[in-house]
Parts: structure tokens; C-alpha cells; sequence
């Protein structure tokens, strides 16, 4: 089987030379193979064997051990990554059909042979053990990812991003080459496999910040995240639903690796990861409300999910350090089934956006409004999609969150002074996390697909296809599966944690677990047949009634229109002025006459900030740029000035040797 | 089962309570206990009016939002009875099964295209985003100090533990849930039902367009709500081990209380600006993190 995945990797650049419409139908066939591949290895590592599998792909090249190494943490991640992967594919097959006419068959060629070479890129990244087989994966997955960002790539806005993505997850990437380098000094082996002996004689925080670093850049914690809001709205939708969905996860598989080999400083380890998840949970939903372009909307949402994920890695460290293994178990699962939640709805939804743009042109939901009755499907994909994302029951949100729920309140009882306040905090954040997603999906879904049309935009809209919707519709039975049939998904992970972070001995409190699961699905089964009961009896009764349409409610007024509607600023308002201390939103109003004789039509302008971005990108860039301004005085463009700096040059090497002082 | 009973028992006479009570304070006659019901029956007779501009969502909200209501009293206890769902950090579900209500609603309210709707929902929405810390950090003081994580194993081991201060929690626990329980229900001193100006509505203003069948139902659900939160205060406020019959008894006088408190409440404060809300939700959680310390102290974890 290795042999076969070779050939795939020697196959795909046949992309290039196959006949324009078998392009897509090609990539197709070589994913699939990938994926039956890896799914094999994914269920043996998973179900099967008690030790990982290994697989050598090239035998002792250069003398690098570049085989594949798949335990059960690689297994899950394999899985979360086949799905979302192969899905978006499905996407991408109607979605860009419109390009065909304006675009070369060679970006076609190019967006292709990108798209399985980020998903080839990805599922080496979890198998591989080895530092530089890993690194070059990882640098891979930057490269493929960056040609699928700037597919639209004539538009400068979207180019400019894709290069500034290019260059952050570079800056990611030296962060996890150091990191490794660094762990190579006492074993003489650079990879993963450096970590154990590493960590065991030195102290663990300085090098788990430096890995952290690297892999948050990835993931996109807060302040890293600056890139993640930029690219996902520049790149097509079946490309945002891949990064958001998986990519940005190679960076918790990343952290996860990291931590399963910890082995001290464990507590400011994870008081570390939990802060840092805390505020990148609370930030995030805060800044995605103030948003009105849908995607960058989700892309801030997948900051606030990132960030729960990482409260869920957090309280599993800081739970190992305390010895509170119930804990840590819970929150690692619970972070663990996060992923995979995440991966789903947040490609679920990213679709949805994806239709909504291509069906609208537009994904400013301040233009849009009434979608339900135009694309009716794909409301109510995302209807679903925004209720498992705000950890509703009965969908799947709801169980990861859960599971760290309870770990908290569980270890809440036996614990010291700092570890209760800990825990507080974070349920507290969690608390909010939870309320504020719930603002904003309401704006998210209320805006764009209720109410009334808020321009001409919506006027030619039509429901997408069948092939763009089922993806969707796919996604929305794993959803549903893991919302109502819980314990066949947390059973496994349960399994794959205690395993990797060689956490056992608590056979008991996990049928408890299994048990308020059960109980959990149960009560969801008991709201979906009442709510099915009780619309019945409602359409039976209103059968007897009269039922007549009319205008909307106006409270007298019988002049409304749909321009007297909320929209998502106004929607948000409250909150942006409760949380103006930390958005900073900015509000202007020209308002109608003015100065002049005759009134104008009247402006009002509100902004958002990113302060994060503020002051880590633009503040800094503004001060080099000034910096660099005042040095190019040196600049003079005339030839004997540059040589007088060569003679100072080498005059100053000369003096400095010969003082001895380089 | 007994708790689900009891609730809905009471929700039949909890709105009539209020009203007497409201009628009384104000000197007036004013209609009977049973008013609130026969509007229910006469609401369940009418016919429907619906806006051309809704869509399925604004249909089945209301059943959303009751099933929600009914959901969340599967997991209150009654006494020493365990509820009849009963599992750790229930509380959870508790919070987030009506969160699914109230999401529903509020999408309904968006459905209609009202800008006084979308007022009132983006208000609803705030405000329950607010309230939510309080009512966690409540339940998670009482899980530390009991030591149990759901409804049922807190309720009945709440006074078994440290009697001398148990009190104590117990009207913390009181005070805020009744204040909890009026920011839900959009009540006094943040929502006024009786308000006649759109623009000073939350709740009210968010269910303009229903009519006849669904009307009713948002009623049944905002009086069942009110049990629910009347049966949790009750559960805090008797200990879990006392006499069956006697228990019975104080579940009704519990639940009357509280109604004559909301009307009280609603007869002799007037409402909070709405620019002053948050501030009086956010003094919520700042009361129930004093609580949290409170039994940190009195555990002993903090010498």
C-alpha cells in the first residue's frame, strides 16, 4: 500500500497534462485513493492495534528514517482530515464552474494539483515523527495552501494577503525548526521522537513556548491570528472550509504532540495555554460580531473555536500537573471531539457562505436578507451549522463543550485555592464564549437569510446545486450522529487520550461520563419528537382556523420598508458599545444639510479594529517604514557615494581585526 | 416526574398570582386567578395572522421555545425525588436547552423584518448573553460546596453540608435566581410587559406578529419558565429530607411567594433605563463571585 501512495504522489503531476473537463474527475480519483488509503491506516491505528502502525515509504534515504508512524492520535486527526478534505472537493465542482470561463486551464491545473497537495501534505504532517521530513511537510502545506488562497489572484487586495500569509506561517515554521533544533542537543535526533529525553532533563516551558509559537501561528490563537481573518475571505469557499476546517488543526495536532511528551512545568504549561485560549475564545466572537462580511465573520468564529479547543488542552495539562486525571481526560476529549466538531461545522457553514456568494455575488450580509425563501436548503444548512456552533443541544457543539463543562464543575469540589479560580475563570469564559456565539449567529443567520431583501443583490438569486449541497447535507448526518448518538464518537476518543497522554486507571468515572452522554442524547431525542409533536398538533389546529397573510406589523407606521429593518451594525450595536473599551469601534455621522444650503443625502460610517493587528502588524510596520525612511537619506543614487560606503566598510572589518574585536 | 407535575401545576396559577397581586397593589378589582388561562383557551381559538415576509422559522419558534421550556423541567428534582433525568453538570443542559429556545425566538423575531422586532431581539439577545455567567458561577458555588455536579444530588445534599452558613447560600442563591428568573422572563426592572412604547420593549416587541395558536404557546412557555425558576428556588430554599406532604405544602407557598414577589416588584420599582440593564445583569455575577469566595473561605481553602 505504501507503494501506492508513491504512485499517487508520481500521478499528481499528471494533473498538468490531462484534458481540461477530465482535470477535476482525475483529482478526484487520486484523492479518493489517498483518502481509502489513509482512512485503512486511520481504523487499524484506532480499533485495531494496541501499537501504532509504521509504514516506510522511501528506505533509508540519506539516511533519514522517513517512514510514517501512525498512532491513534494521528489515526483521529487522519479521519477529521479525509472527511472536511474530500467534501470540500465535492464543493469546489459547481463552485468553480463560473471561473471556467474567465480563467486559464492552467490555474485550474494549478488549483488542483495545490488542493491534493494540501491534502497529501496534511495527512504526512500527522504521520510523520521525523523533524525534517516533518518540516518539509509542513512548509508544503504552507506553499499548496498559499497557491489555493490566491486563486483570484488578479485582484490585489487578495495577492497581497495570500503574501502575507505566505510570510507568517514562514515566521511559524523557523519558531518549530528552532523548537526542534533545540530538542536535538542531548538526543542527537531531530523530530518528535527528541522530545521525551529533551523534556525529561530540562526544563519544559521556554521550548513549549517556542513550539507554541510555531503551531499557534498555525492554529491561530490570539495574537497570531492576524493572517486568519485576512485569508479565509480571500480564498475560494471550498478552500476557507479546508484551512478553517482542518489546516488550522495541524497546529493543535502540533501542540497536542508537544504536550503528550511533557514532563515538567506541566502547571505554568497549561496556566500558559489556558490564558492564551481564554482570551483568543473572548476576543474572537467578540470581534466576529462587529463583522458584516460573512466570511470573515466564520473566519474570526474559527479564532473562538481554536481558543475553546485550546481551553480544553489547557485544563488537561494543568489537570495532569495537579493529578486530577479525570480532568485532564475530560478536557483533552473534550478538546479532542472539539476538532472534529469544529472541522464540520465550520466547513458546513463556510459552504453556506460559499453559496450564499455564489448565488448573490456578494457576502456583505448588509446587502442581503430573505435568502430562506430564495435558497431554502441552504438556510437551513446553515441554520444547523450556526445552532452546533453556538454548542446547542441537540447537535454536536454541545457534547465537546460539555465534556469540559463537566470536567470543571467535576474537579470544582476537590481542589485548592488557585485551581478554584482557575476553573471559574475558565468557566466563566466559557460561559460567555457560549453567549456571545449565540449573538452572533442570531445576527449571522437573522441578517443574511430573514427579514427582507437589503438591495437589488438578492434579487437573482437562486438555490445552487444539488452537487453544492450535498456536502452540506452529508455534514449535517455526521452532525446529527454525533449530537444524538454521542457514545459512538467519544467512546474512540476517550480511548485515543488516555492513550496519548498516558492517562488510565479510570474505568469508573468514564461509564459515569458514558453514562450523562447516554442521558444527554436521550433528552435530545425527547426535544426533537416533542417539537416534531407539537408543530404537528399546531398544523392540525391551525387547519380549522383562518389563516390570512399580510404586511409585517408596523406599529402604526404603514409606510415600512425593507431599508427600516435591523441590519447587522444596528443589530450589534448594544454590544459594541458595551464592549467599546476593547473593540474600539469607531462610529462617523454626516448628517443631512450640514453646511450647506441644500441637504445631501446623509452618511453614517462605523469601524472596527483589530487591536491585535493594530499593534503587533501596523503599528510596528508604520515604525520600520519610518525608520527605513530616514535611512534611505543614504540613498543619494550617485555612484561615488556608494563607493565611499564600500571603502568605511571595509576601513571598519579592517580596524575591528585589527583590535581583535571580531 | 412529580418535580415536571408540580411545574406545570403551578404554571397554571403562577401568571393569575401575579395579576391579583398587581390588581390589589393598585387598588383596582381587577380580573381572577384564572384569567391568564381563559386568555390562553381564548388565544388557542382565534385565527392566524401571519406577515408575508415570514418564513417557516417564524412557525416553528414557538414550539422551539416550549420544548425548550419543557426539556429543561425534565431535569428538576422535587424534594428528595431525583428528577427524571438526573446526570453530572446537568445545569449545563439546563442553561444551553433554553439558550436553544431563546436562539429560535429570537431568529423569529429577525423573520418578521420589523426593525421594532429586531430591536427587541438584539436587546433579548444581549441581555440573556449577560446574564449567563451569573446563573454558571452560581451552580458551580454550589457544586463546591456540595460537592455534586446535577440538579438532584445538589439539591438533596445542600443542606446536609456546613448548616451554620448554609443559609447564607441559600437566600445568595435565592436572591439571584429570582433576579435571573426576571431578566428571562423579561420582566421587572429590565423588561416591563406592560409597557405600551415599542421602543421600551424586549420581550413584547419581539412577539408583535403572533397571533392566535402561537401566541398561546409563547405564553404557556414564559409562565412554565417561571415555574421552572420558582421550582429551583423552592428546591434551594426547603431541604430535601423533610415530609412529603409538608414538602407539597411549601412547594405551593414557595411558588405563590415568588409570584407575589414579581408582582410586588412590578406594582411599587419602576423599570431600569435600558442603557442602565447590563450593568444591573453584570451586577449578578459580580454577587455570585462573592458567593464563590465566600464558600472558598469557609471550605478553608484559602489559609
Amino acid at each position: 500500500m505504501q507503494n501506492l501512495l508513491l504512485t499517487g504522489i508520481f500521478l499528481s503531476f499528471f494533473i498538468f497534462f490531462i484534458p481540461k473537463n477530465m482535470k477535476y474527475w482525475y483529482t478526484l480519483l487520486l484523492l479518493l485513493t489517498h483518502i481509502l488509503i489513509s482512512s485503512i491506516w486511520a481504523a487499524e491505528s484506532i480499533f485495531y492495534l494496541s501499537s501504532p502502525v509504521s509504514i516506510t515509504i522511501i528506505p533509508d534515504i540519506l539516511n533519514y528514517d522517513f517512514s510514517l508512524h501512525i498512532d491513534k492520535l494521528s489515526g483521529f486527526f487522519l479521519i477529521v482530515i479525509n472527511f472536511t478534505s474530500l467534501m470540500g472537493f465535492i464543493y469546489a465542482y459547481k463552485y468553480l464552474e463560473p471561473y471556467k470561463r474567465i480563467k486559464f486551464e492552467l490555474s485550474f491545473s494549478i488549483h488542483y494539483f495545490s488542493y491534493l497537495w494540501l491534502y497529501l501534505s496534511m495527512i504526512l504532517v500527522v504521520c510523520i515523527q521525523d523533524g525534517p521530513a516533518f518540516i518539509i511537510m509542513w512548509e508544503i502545506m504552507a506553499l499548496s495552501s498559499f497557491m489555493l488562497v490566491i486563486f483570484n489572484a488578479e485582484n490585489r487586495t487578495i495577492m497581497k494577503t495570500g503574501i502575507n500569509y505566505l510570510i507568517q506561517m514562514h515566521i511559524g515554521m523557523i519558531f518549530i525548526l528552532i523548537a526542534f533544533l533545540i530538542a536535538e542537543k542531548d538526543s542527537n535526533i531531530l523530530g518528535f521522537r527528541s522530545l521525551d529525553i529533551y523534556f525529561s532533563e530540562h526544563m519544559n516551558f521556554p521550548l513549549f513556548v517556542i513550539f507554541f509559537l510555531g503551531f499557534g501561528l498555525k492554529a491561530g490563537f490570539i495574537p497570531l491570528h492576524t493572517w486568519l481573518p485576512q485569508a479565509h475571505p480571500a480564498a475560494p469557499s471550498h478552500v476557507s472550509a479546508v484551512m478553517s476546517g482542518v489546516m488550522i488543526k495541524m497546529g493543535i495536532y502540533g501542540i497536542m504532540r508537544v504536550t503528550a511528551s511533557l514532563h515538567n512545568d506541566l502547571f505554568s504549561i497549561g496556566i500558559f495555554v489556558l490564558s492564551v485560549s481564554l482570551i483568543s475564545g473572548v476576543l474572537g466572537v467578540m470581534m466576529a460580531i462587529t463583522q458584516h462580511d460573512l466570511k470573515k465573520l466564520l473566519a474570526y468564529h474559527s479564532i473562538e473555536n481554536i481558543g475553546i479547543i485550546g481551553i480544553g488542552v489547557g485544563i488537561g495539562i494543568i489537570g495532569t500537573s495537579q493529578n486530577m486525571t479525570l480532568l485532564s481526560v475530560l478536557g483533552y476529549s473534550g478538546a479532542l471531539l472539539h476538532v472534529l466538531n469544529h472541522s464540520l461545522f465550520k466547513s458546513l457553514l463556510f459552504f453556506c457562505a460559499g453559496s450564499v456568494l455564489h448565488s448573490t455575488k456578494t457576502k456583505d450580509v448588509e446587502q442581503l436578507g430573505g435568502l430562506i425563501k430564495k435558497m431554502p436548503y441552504t438556510a437551513a444548512l446553515f441554520l444547523f451549522g450556526s445552532l452546533s456552533i453556538c454548542g446547542l443541544p441537540p447537535f454536536n457543539g454541545f457534547i465537546s463543550e460539555y465534556l469540559i463543562y463537566s470536567g470543571m464543575f467535576k474537579s470544582l469540589a476537590n481542589t485548592d485555592l488557585y485551581m478554584s479560580f482557575i476553573l471559574v475563570a475558565s468557566i466563566t469564559g466559557l460561559t460567555l464564549i457560549g453567549g456571545l456565539a449565540l449573538f452572533c449567529f442570531t445576527k449571522a443567520f437573522g441578517v443574511t437569510f430573514l427579514g427582507q431583501p437589503r438591495s437589488g443583490k438578492t434579487k437573482t438569486a437562486k438555490e445552487v446545486s444539488t452537487v453544492m449541497l450535498v456536502p452540506g447535507f452529508m455534514i449535517l448526518i455526521v452532525i446529527l450522529l454525533i449530537g444524538l448518538a454521542s457514545s459512538i464518537f467519544t467512546g474512540p476518543i476517550l480511548l485515543i487520550v488516555t492513550e496519548t497522554f498516558n492517562l488510565s486507571g479510570l474505568q469508573n468515572n468514564f461509564d459515569d461520563v458514558r453514562n450523562s452522554i447516554t442521558k444527554i442524547n436521550v433528552t435530545g431525542l425527547i426535544f426533537i419528537i416533542t417539537v416534531a409533536l407539537i408543530y404537528y398538533v399546531r398544523r392540525v389546529v391551525l387547519k380549522t382556523k383562518i389563516v390570512t397573510y399580510g404586511p409585517t406589523w408596523g406599529c402604526g407606521y404603514t409606510a415600512g420598508n425593507s431599508r427600516h429593518q435591523y441590519t447587522s451594525t444596528s443589530f450589534a450595536d448594544n454590544f459594541t458599545l458595551l464592549a467599546k473599551p476593547i473593540l474600539r469601534t469607531t462610529k462617523s455621522m454626516e448628517s443631512i444639510g450640514g453646511e450647506n444650503l441644500f441637504p445631501e443625502s446623509a452618511v453614517f460610517r462605523s469601524k472596527n479594529h483589530d487591536i491585535f493587528k493594530d499593534f503587533i502588524i501596523e503599528y510596528p510596520k508604520e515604525f520600520i517604514l519610518k525608520v527605513l525612511k530616514k535611512i534611505a537619506v543614504m540613498q543619494t543614487g550617485q555612484i561615488n557615494h556608494y563607493i565611499l560606503y564600500a571603502f568605511l566598510f571595509i576601513l571598519g572589518a579592517l580596524l575591528l581585526t585589527y583590535f581583535k574585536l571580531i | 416526574m412529580t418535580g415536571l407535575l408540580l411545574i406545570i401545576l403551578s404554571s397554571v396559577f403562577f401568571p393569575g398570582i401575579i395579576l391579583r397581586i398587581k390588581s390589589i397593589a393598585s387598588g383596582r378589582k381587577g380580573p381572577g386567578i384564572m384569567q391568564p388561562v381563559k386568555d390562553i383557551i381564548v388565544l388557542f381559538r382565534k385565527n392566524n395572522v401571519f406577515s408575508d415576509t415570514s418564513s417557516l422559522i417564524f412557525q416553528i419558534a414557538p414550539a422551539v421555545g416550549l420544548t425548550a421550556v419543557l426539556c429543561s423541567s425534565l431535569l428538576i428534582p422535587f424534594a428528595d425525588k431525583p428528577a427524571l433525568i438526573n446526570f453530572d453538570s446537568d445545569f449545563v443542559y439546563f442553561s444551553y436547552i433554553l439558550a436553544l429556545g431563546k436562539f429560535f425566538m429570537i431568529i423569529a423575531a429577525l423573520d418578521t423584518g420589523s426593525g421594532f422586532e429586531g430591536m427587541g431581539a438584539n436587546r433579548e439577545a444581549l441581555f440573556s448573553m449577560i446574564t449567563e455567567p451569573a446563573f454558571f458561577i452560581l451552580l458551580g458555588t454550589f457544586s463546591m460546596l456540595t460537592g455534586y455536579t446535577s440538579f438532584s444530588d445538589i439539591f438533596t445534599q445542600f443542606y446536609m453540608s456546613d448548616s451554620d452558613f448554609v443559609m447564607i447560600f441559600s437566600l445568595i442563591g435565592v436572591y439571584i435566581l429570582i433576579q435571573i428568573a426576571m431578566i428571562e422572563n423579561s420582566r421587572f426592572p429590565v423588561d416591563d410587559p406592560k409597557t405600551h412604547l415599542e421602543l421600551t420593549m424586549i420581550h413584547e416587541v419581539m412577539i408583535l406578529d403572533n397571533s392566535g395558536f402561537d401566541k398561546a404557546l409563547i405564553h404557556i412557555t414564559t409562565y412554565l419558565k417561571f415555574a421552572v425558576y420558582g421550582s429551583l428556588i423552592y428546591n434551594i430554599s426547603v431541604p430535601a429530607g423533610w415530609n412529603i406532604y409538608l414538602q407539597l405544602l411549601l412547594f405551593a407557598v414557595v411558588q405563590a411567594l415568588f409570584a407575589s414577589t414579581v408582582g410586588i416588584l412590578e406594582s411599587f420599582r419602576a423599570r431600569n433605563r435600558m442603557r442602565k440593564n447590563p450593568d444591573f445583569i453584570l451586577t449578578l455575577t459580580a454577587i455570585s463571585i462573592v458567593a464563590f469566595v465566600v464558600v472558598i473561605i469557609i471550605r478553608g481553602k484559602m489559609i
